[in-house]
C-alpha cells in the first residue's frame, strides 16, 4: 500500500514537470500581454536541441560532468531563437499572436525533424544518450537503499529546478520591480508606457523567458524522462501546459497545482493500468481520465478565469 | 474601399507563401541540395500525372472541411482547437455506421455521412456548452475533448465486434457506404481513390459563406464575435451562439472524418497520435484569411506542398523541410506588416496606418 502510494506521488512529479516549465514559460508571455500558442513548437525544438546537442557534445568531449547541463542550457536556447521570431511577429509587427504561435508550432518539429534527419539520418529520432550523461538525480546516492523515499524523491534535477522555478517565478512577478512592470504592460500598456516603462522592451524579454523555460521542458522529457528525442515525444504536452496556465488564473502557482492535478491523474492512469494492480479495464479509458478528470474539475470548481486585460493585442505606441 | 482592403490582404497573403518557399529554399540549399532541383519535384509529384493531381486533390478534401470548421469558429470569435477531436469523431461514426447498417447505397451514404456530421457537431457542442454553462475557456476544454475522443475512438475500435482480426482498424466499411467515383478510376487508376469528397467539401464553403454572410444567424454570430458585449447590449444571446458556433465547426470537421472514411480508407484505425488534420486545418484557415473561399484556395496549396512534396526525398532531403515551409507562411501571414516595411524601407514613404 505504502509502495503504491509512493510510486503515484514519485509519478505524478515526473509528468508533472514537462508542463510546469511550458506553463511557466506561458505564465511569463501571457503576463506581459503576449498570448503564446507556441508553447508546443518550443517544447519540441528543446526536446530536440537538448537531446542532440548532449549526444554531440558526448561524442567530442567525451563523458564530463557539464555535458548534460550544457545540453540542457542549449535546449533552453532553442526555445529561445523560436521565441525570439515569436516576438519579432508579435511585437514589432504586431502580428496576431495566435497565427503567430501557430507558426511556432509547424516551425518547432519541422526544424527539429528536419536536423535529427539531417544529422543522424532516419526519421528524426536522436540516439539515445546514456544513462550517465542524462540528467542528474541529485539524491541518488542519499536514497540509496530506501526504496520508498527513493521512489518518491528520486528525481531528476529537472523536477526539483521547475518546483524552486515556480516560487522564484511568483517573487520575480509579485515582489520585484521586474515583475510589477511586465504585469503592468499586460494589464494596460499605455498606462505603463506613460510612466517610462518600454512595453516592447519588456514584451520582449517576457517572450524569451518563455521560450527559454519551454525549452528546459522539452529537455526535461528528452534528457530526464526518457534518452533521446523522437517525434512523438512532446506531442500535445505543449497544449496540455497551456490549458494547464489558462487552467491556474495565469499564475505561477496556479499552474503549479493544474499541472500536478494532471501529473496525478496521469500517475493513476499508469497505476490503475499496471499488471500489479490487475484490473482489467482497457488502457484506451484509463488514458482517458486525465482529460476527464481536468475537465470535470474545471466546470465544477474552477469557473471563469480571464486573463492579463491586455493579453493577446499588439501594442502601438501613440495609438489611442 | 471594402475591394482595396480585400486586394490587399489577398496581396500579402501571396506574398507569405513566395516567402514561405523562400525560406525552405534557403533550408534546402544550406543543407547542400538545389532548391529548383528539390522544388521542381514537388511541381512534378503535382502535375506531372492526372493521376498525381487527382490525389493532391483528395489531399486537399478534409483539409478544406477542417479549415472551415476552424474558420468558422474564428468568424464567431471561438479559437476551435478542437476540429482534430471531431474529426476522430466523425470518422468513427462512419467506420460504424458504413460497417453495421445494411441498406441500398442510395440512403446509406447519406444516412452515413448525415449521422456522422450530426454526432461529430454534438461532440462540438460539448465544448461549446462547458464555454456557456461553466465559463470553460474553449481552448481547454477543445484539447482535452481531443484527447479524449481518441481514447474513445481508440477503445470502440478494439472491441470485438468493431475490429478486424489481424489489424489495429475497425471493418472496412460496406461497397453502399461508400462514395467513390467510379468512372473516373479509368483515367487515374483504381488505387487512386477518387470521391464525392470535394463536391461536398465546396458545397460546405458555399453554404458557409452563406450562412455567415447573408442570415441572421450568421450576422449575430459574427456580432458576438465581433464584440461580444456590444452584441449582448444589442439583444443577441450569447450563449445560445457560443453552443450554436461550435456545433457548426464540430459537424464540419466531423464531415470531414467522414468523407475520409467514405471516400478514401474505408476504415477507422487505432491512433497512437494525433493524424493532424484538424491542427492543418487551423494553419489552412489562418493562410485562407478564415474566408470560406479563401480556405479552399489554401487547402489546395497545402494538399500540394504536403503531397508533391513529399517527392522531395528522392533527393534524399528530409520531408519535414515541408513543416518549416508551411510554419514560414503562416508566420508571414502573421507578420504581414513586415512587407509594408519592406516597401517603406524602399520607398521612404510614412507607414501606413490602416489595418487590414
Amino acid at each position: 500500500m505504502l509502495k503504491d502510494i509512493a510510486f503515484i506521488f514519485g509519478t505524478t512529479f515526473m509528468y508533472a514537470t514537462p508542463l510546469l516549465y511550458g506553463a511557466l514559460g506561458g505564465v511569463f508571455s501571457e503576463n506581459s500581454g503576449v498570448v503564446n500558442i507556441g508553447i508546443e513548437g518550443m517544447m519540441t525544438i528543446g526536446a530536440f536541441s537538448g537531446a542532440a546537442s548532449t549526444f554531440i557534445l558526448l561524442e567530442l568531449y567525451g563523458n564530463a560532468l557539464w555535458v548534460p547541463w550544457a545540453g540542457f542550457l542549449i535546449a533552453g536556447l532553442a526555445g529561445c531563437f523560436l521565441a525570439l521570431l515569436h516576438a519579432i511577429a508579435c511585437i514589432t509587427f504586431r502580428a496576431d499572436q495566435v497565427v503567430s504561435g501557430i507558426a511556432i508550432n509547424f516551425l518547432g518539429p519541422g526544424l527539429a525533424m528536419f536536423l535529427g534527419g539531417r544529422i543522424f539520418g532516419g526519421s528524426g529520432t536522436t540516439p539515445t544518450i546514456p544513462l550517465e550523461a542524462k540528467l542528474i538525480r541529485p539524491f541518488d546516492t542519499i536514497l540509496k537503499g530506501k526504496p520508498l523515499l527513493g521512489m518518491m524523491l528520486n528525481q531528476y534535477i529537472s523536477v526539483y529546478i521547475v518546483f524552486s522555478l515556480v516560487g522564484i517565478s511568483w517573487y520575480i512577478l509579485y515582489k520585484t520591480k521586474f515583475g510589477i512592470r511586465l504585469r503592468a504592460v499586460g494589464e494596460h500598456p499605455k498606462a505603463a508606457d506613460t510612466l517610462g516603462i518600454n512595453v516592447y522592451q519588456m514584451r520582449y524579454i517576457a517572450v524569451l523567458i518563455s521560450g527559454f523555460l519551454s525549452g528546459l521542458g522539452g529537455a526535461s522529457l528528452s534528457m530526464a524522462i526518457i534518452a533521446n528525442f523522437r517525434p512523438t515525444l512532446v506531442s500535445g504536452q505543449g497544449f496540455i501546459a497551456l490549458a494547464a496556465m489558462i487552467f491556474g488564473k495565469w499564475k505561477p502557482q496556479g499552474a503549479m497545482w493544474a499541472c500536478l492535478l494532471f501529473g496525478v491523474t496521469t500517475a493513476l492512469q499508469i497505476y490503475l493500468g499496471s499488471p500489479a494492480v490487475g484490473l482489467k479495464i482497457s488502457t484506451h479509458l484509463l488514458s482517458m481520465i486525465p482529460y476527464i478528470i481536468t475537465l470535470i474539475v474545471l466546470m465544477g470548481f474552477v469557473g471563469k478565469s480571464s486573463g492579463p486585460a491586455a493579453n493577446g493585442i499588439p501594442y502601438e505606441k501613440g495609438k489611442r | 474601399m471594402k475591394q482595396k482592403i480585400i486586394n490587399e490582404t489577398f496581396l500579402f497573403t501571396i506574398l507569405a507563401i513566395v516567402m514561405g518557399l523562400l525560406v525552405g529554399a534557403v533550408v534546402i540549399f544550406i543543407s547542400g541540395y538545389n532548391p529548383i532541383e528539390a522544388y521542381g519535384l514537388m511541381i512534378k509529384g503535382i502535375f506531372s500525372k492526372p493521376k498525381y493531381i487527382a490525389r493532391t486533390i483528395i489531399r486537399a478534401t478534409p483539409l478544406i472541411l477542417t479549415g472551415l470548421s476552424v474558420a468558422f469558429a474564428f468568424r464567431t470569435g471561438l479559437f476551435n482547437i478542437g476540429a482534430e477531436g471531431q474529426f476522430i469523431i466523425g470518422a468513427l461514426t462512419a467506420a460504424l455506421l458504413g460497417y453495421f447498417i445494411q441498406l441500398p447505397m442510395i440512403l446509406h451514404v447519406p444516412i452515413v455521412f448525415l449521422g456522422s456530421v450530426f454526432i461529430a457537431s454534438l461532440w462540438g457542442a460539448m465544448a461549446g456548452y462547458m464555454k456557456a454553462k461553466f465559463g470553460v475557456h474553449e481552448v481547454i476544454a477543445t484539447i482535452m475533448l481531443n484527447w479524449i475522443a481518441l481514447y474513445t475512438s481508440n477503445y470502440i475500435i478494439s472491441l470485438e465486434k468493431v475490429k478486424m482480426p489481424g489489424s489495429e482498424s475497425s471493418y472496412d466499411i460496406q461497397e453502399t457506404a461508400r462514395m467513390s467515383i467510379d468512372w473516373f478510376k479509368g483515367i487515374v487508376g483504381a488505387s487512386t481513390k477518387v470521391n464525392f469528397g470535394m463536391v461536398i467539401a465546396v458545397l460546405a464553403s458555399i453554404l458557409i459563406y452563406y450562412i455567415l454572410f447573408k442570415t441572421t444567424l450568421g450576422y449575430e454570430l459574427r456580432a458576438v464575435g465581433y464584440n461580444k458585449d456590444a452584441a449582448e447590449y444589442g439583444g443577441i444571446h450569447i450563449k445560445r451562439n457560443i453552443i450554436v458556433s461550435m456545433s457548426i465547426a464540430g459537424a464540419l470537421a466531423g464531415a470531414a472524418g467522414a468523407v475520409h472514411v467514405m471516400g478514401v480508407s474505408y476504415r477507422a484505425s487505432t491512433l497512437a497520435a494525433m493524424e493532424g488534420y484538424g491542427f492543418n486545418g487551423i494553419a489552412v484557415s489562418l493562410i485562407g484569411n478564415n474566408s470560406p473561399f479563401g480556405v479552399v484556395l489554401s487547402s489546395f496549396l497545402f494538399g500540394g506542398i504536403t503531397y508533391g512534396g513529399a517527392n522531395m526525398q528522392l533527393l534524399g532531403i528530409p520531408t519535414e523541410v515541408i513543416n518549416i515551409v508551411i510554419g514560414s507562411i503562416v508566420f508571414f501571414v502573421a507578420a504581414y506588416r513586415i512587407f509594408q516595411w519592406i516597401t517603406i524601407f524602399f520607398n521612404h514613404e510614412k507607414p501606413q496606418k490602416e489595418d487590414r
